[in-house]
């Protein structure tokens, strides 16, 4: 049986790896991915968690398991569809403007 | 090594690869396939934890909406999709790359260091994480979140068409103003 902290360092390796990657690209796209990435992380965490500590409280199931974490990793879901959906729609906003989908070209507002 | 430790490193090692090359790949089309690749491989630990009806859902809205939504926008764009790299602002990027990943390594570290012996990870009973037993929890205490969320979605639809349809939405001026319009272009310099 896998332990969870083999999970949650698994988790960890992957948001940092997002991390890294939202931080050093300049492309709006790869950024946009990175931060999949990054959830994606947090998800795993969420459902592991759940899978090790919540199901058994003080050793025993529970009568009808909480399945707190996987409606948070649900929830976190959704959330991630209507980010890309909006994410994406300012990338083709920003592309009209500026032929570019550099994300240090974005500087409309400098003075 | 049994075989649900080879499963979880086989996707672990997967869903690291994609990750990596989502970051590292020049094209955004490569990248989107590392995204899909990490996709999968999250999904197929979901199914290891005990969660099938996240795995599903994983599969469905991530490879099947998301994925496909950055391949229509990297498609959209052609060849602008892909930036040429530049040196501008590579210390500081890297820079701010390295402290963070260092961050979060130490932390990682700290961590697993800090943890005495294994958590216990029992088997839950069989019906856990399944759609049935999902579902009553979702439609019984999470009701007005799962209402919520619905709530959520809609305006992020009706956000992305307005912010996307930019200013092409000529149809709602009226036809003077479009004569107007191109009027003062042809004036313009």
């Amino acid at each position: 049986m896998i332990p969870v902290e083999s999970y949650i360092a698994l988790s960890a390796l992957l948001f940092v790896i997002g991390g890294i990657g939202f931080l050093v690209r300049r492309n709006v796209l790869v950024t946009l991915m990175s931060i999949e990435i990054m959830l994606n992380a947090a998800n795993l965490a969420l459902v592991a968690f759940n899978r090790s500590g919540f199901a058994h409280v003080d050793g025993q199931a529970f009568a009808g398991a909480s399945h707190t974490g996987q409606l948070f990793a649900f929830f976190i879901i959704a959330a991630e569809a209507a980010e890309v959906a909006v994410g994406l729609a300012i990338v083709l906003s920003l592309y009209r403007l500026r032929r570019t989908v550099r994300s240090d070209e974005a500087d409309l507002l400098r003075n | 090594m049994t075989l649900g430790a080879a499963y979880f490193y086989v996707c672990a090692l997967l869903a690291l690869g994609g990750a990596v090359s989502v970051v590292v790949s020049k094209s955004p089309i490569r990248g989107a396939m590392g995204l899909l690749l990490l996709i999968l491989s999250i999904a197929g630990l979901f199914l290891a934890l005990h969660a099938q009806f996240l795995a599903a859902i994983q599969l469905i809205v991530y490879a099947g909406a998301i994925v496909i939504l950055f391949l229509f926008v990297i498609m959209l764009l052609g060849p602008s999709a892909s930036t040429p790299s530049d040196r501008r602002g590579i210390v500081g990027r890297t820079v701010g790359g390295g402290l963070f990943g260092l961050v979060g390594l130490g932390t990682l570290w700290a961590v697993v260091r800090g943890t005495s012996g294994h958590m216990p990870m029992k088997l839950p009973e069989p019906a856990f994480g399944g759609i049935d037993a999902f579902g009553s929890v979702l439609f019984g205490d999470w009701l007005v979140p799962f209402e919520l969320s619905s709530a959520l979605l809609m305006v992020a639809v009706v956000g992305a068409i307005a912010v996307a349809r930019g200013r092409q939405g000529i149809s709602s001026m009226s036809k003077a103003e479009i004569d107007a319009a191109k009027l003062g272009g042809e004036e313009g310099p």
